[in-house]
């Protein structure tokens, strides 16, 4: 059923690599978001001087996973007006391996777009950095995918590639505007409270900001759970609504 | 002529060809004869039925494709070819009717027929910084047996792109590697959509005799088209289809001398009154001149040997001759009342 698999993934990467705007949205524009943020916010000075809660870390994390959703959604729509998706269907490729081979590749750069993340916050805010580095990044890459899956509903209703920018935007950001990030669920009215719960951008700032806090999976397997379950219904809703041309 | 063996009766029916083996020398396997003169079709397509909503883009359409012919599927664009076209691939499912692709069933065996069938949609594009060699590879690696990449490259005049990204190939070269695609694992049909629309005469032409390679090495080819000349010059047999009704069936010289038996004889000549001695022919339907040019109208195949002949005995000096032969342009125009192109 994977017949082609890697090659196609490698295939994917390296035709990804070859746009350089792309890449500098995907790898460096989250790093360097992450260094002026955490300067203007104080990360790496004394707890004292921060400014509670935002942290520019779960900020930067969710503009890898975000980017990843625009990209993936920009590609498909792309690949579906040009026919490619068509075309590789028309294949022995199995759809399950045309798109979980995207979905591989949008999660690898995420890897790495965090690890370059760590890296810089390493060297500038010392001392900020001292997080289980392997659970964050599970955290931050359960999110990605469950966002992903989103991304795979919005590719599924956006008409054209021309549309998939602004359409993609215009969805994710009101989701991470009420994700909890800039302003705590709590003191927010009970409408927007109930839809910011069925929103994966919520439960990834959660189990990512809970586990970056210090605690560990076992505290959060609530939100951990809804990502799944969103990723799972999303999965379900785009195998039904997806559009190969 | 041999018994013509069905390629898709059976399991493993398929033999292992060497590349290039002509149709006749091909080795025969588990059989099923048949007389020569009822050639088992290699894709039965009958009473097809698909609809958009409320548009109903197939209506009712029946054709058999025979094994190792050039079938063209002719009709203006949007009279229902691509959506039979992919019905047939397996890509649309139909909502009436019945299809039969190489003994299969395009839908139940999807993933079956997709190992023996090669493909070029209309209006195609690759990743834009793919390379070619990389496409060549990513689809070789998806088949068990694939043919030697470099020289079917190399056939297809693209051996010196192969390191180029798939936007900077030419339109021609685009197509080009569209079939090298479709023909990298020996598929028994190769679907050919609008291949050559929107390419220059030049790289037309060679397209034309691409095709006609492919059929030389024994591959079936099933294409459609809105040029009828792409028709004329390529297709063994061609269906033309319009709103969706498959409107008439056979080779072109055959629905030409069944719906065009028109002939123009076209003359020049400085004989004071040639115009009306022509005119008196009979059989000239309709006789128009203008200068020294002179254009007679009738029917049928004899009317140009005696207009000759008339010609001959009257001692009519003749300074050009031609005659206009009906294409399948004008049997379409004579079928559907419009030309194609409108």
């Amino acid at each position: 059923m994977l017949r082609g698999f890697w090659k196609l993934t490698w295939v994917e990467t390296k035709v990804f690599l070859r746009e350089p705007l792309g890449v500098i949205g995907a790898l460096l524009v989250p790093v360097v978001l992450f260094v002026v943020l955490g300067r203007s916010f104080g990360l790496g000075r004394a707890e004292a001087a921060r400014v509670p809660p935002f942290n520019p870390a779960i900020f930067a994390a969710l503009f890898i996973a975000l980017g990843a959703v625009q990209s993936l959604v920009a590609i498909m729509s792309i690949y579906r007006e040009g026919g490619i998706l068509k075309r590789l269907r028309a294949t022995p490729l199995s759809p399950v391996t045309i798109l979980g081979s995207h979905v591989f590749v949008k999660l690898a750069f995420t890897v790495i777009g965090l690890g370059l993340l760590v890296l810089a916050g390493q060297r500038l805010f010392p001392g900020s950095m001292q997080v289980n580095m392997a659970s964050f990044a599970a955290a931050v890459l359960l999110s990605t995918a469950s966002i992903l899956s989103m991304g795979f509903v919005i590719a599924s209703i956006v008409p054209t590639a021309r549309f998939a920018q602004p359409m993609g935007a215009a969805l994710l950001y009101p989701m991470v505007a009420i994700s909890g990030l800039f302003f705590p669920l709590d003191r927010m009215p009970i409408a927007v409270r109930v839809i910011a719960n069925g929103l994966p951008t919520t439960h990834a700032v959660a189990l990512m900001q809970g586990v970056w806090d210090g605690s560990g999976w076992g505290a959060h397997l609530g939100h951990a759970a809804a990502l799944v379950a969103i990723a799972a219904a999303c999965l379900a809703l785009s195998s039904r609504v997806f559009r190969w041309e | 002529m041999p018994a013509i063996r069905h390629p898709g009766l059976g399991q493993n029916a398929r033999e292992p060809r060497p590349f290039g083996t002509p149709i006749g020398e091909r080795p025969v396997g588990l059989d099923v004869s048949h007389s020569a003169d009822m050639p088992v079709p290699i894709i039965s397509v009958g009473h097809l039925e698909k609809r958009y909503r409320s548009t109903l883009a197939v209506d009712d359409v029946s054709l058999d494709v025979r094994e190792g012919e050039i079938f063209g599927l002719i009709g203006p664009n949007g009279a229902g070819k691509t959506t039979t076209m992919e019905c047939v691939q397996g890509l649309r499912r139909q909502d009436r009717g019945t299809i039969s692709v190489l003994g299969l069933d395009p839908h139940r065996d999807a993933a079956a027929l997709r190992r023996r069938i090669g493909v070029q949609h209309q209006e195609a594009q690759l990743q834009k910084r793919i390379k070619v060699w990389e496409a060549m590879d990513l689809w070789s690696s998806l088949y068990s047996s694939v043919v030697d990449k470099d020289a079917l490259l190399a056939r297809l005049g693209l051996d010196t792109k192969r390191n180029a990204w798939f936007m900077t190939l030419s339109g021609g070269q685009k197509q080009r590697l569209f079939i090298a695609l479709a023909l990298i694992h020996e598929p028994e049909v190769v679907f050919l959509d609008e291949l050559t629309t929107g390419l220059d005469p030049q790289a037309r032409r060679t397209i034309w005799d691409l095709v006609r390679g492919i059929r030389e090495r024994g591959t079936t080819v099933f294409l459609t088209t809105h040029l009828m000349e792409e028709a004329e010059r390529l297709c063994d047999r061609v269906a033309i289809i319009e709103h969706g009704r498959l409107i008439e069936l056979g080779t072109p010289e055959e629905l030409v001398r069944k719906h065009c038996q028109q002939r123009t004889v076209v003359f020049t000549s400085d004989d004071a009154g040639a115009g009306e001695r022509l005119a008196g022919i009979p059989g000239v339907r309709s006789a128009t001149s203008s200068g020294a040019t002179h254009t007679l109208a009738g029917e049928g195949d004899d009317f140009v040997t005696d207009v000759i002949a008339f010609v001959a005995r009257e001692k009519i000096h003749v300074r050009g001759f031609r005659t206009e032969i009906p294409t399948l342009e004008d049997v379409f125009l004579k079928l559907t009342g419009h030309g194609i192109r409108e």
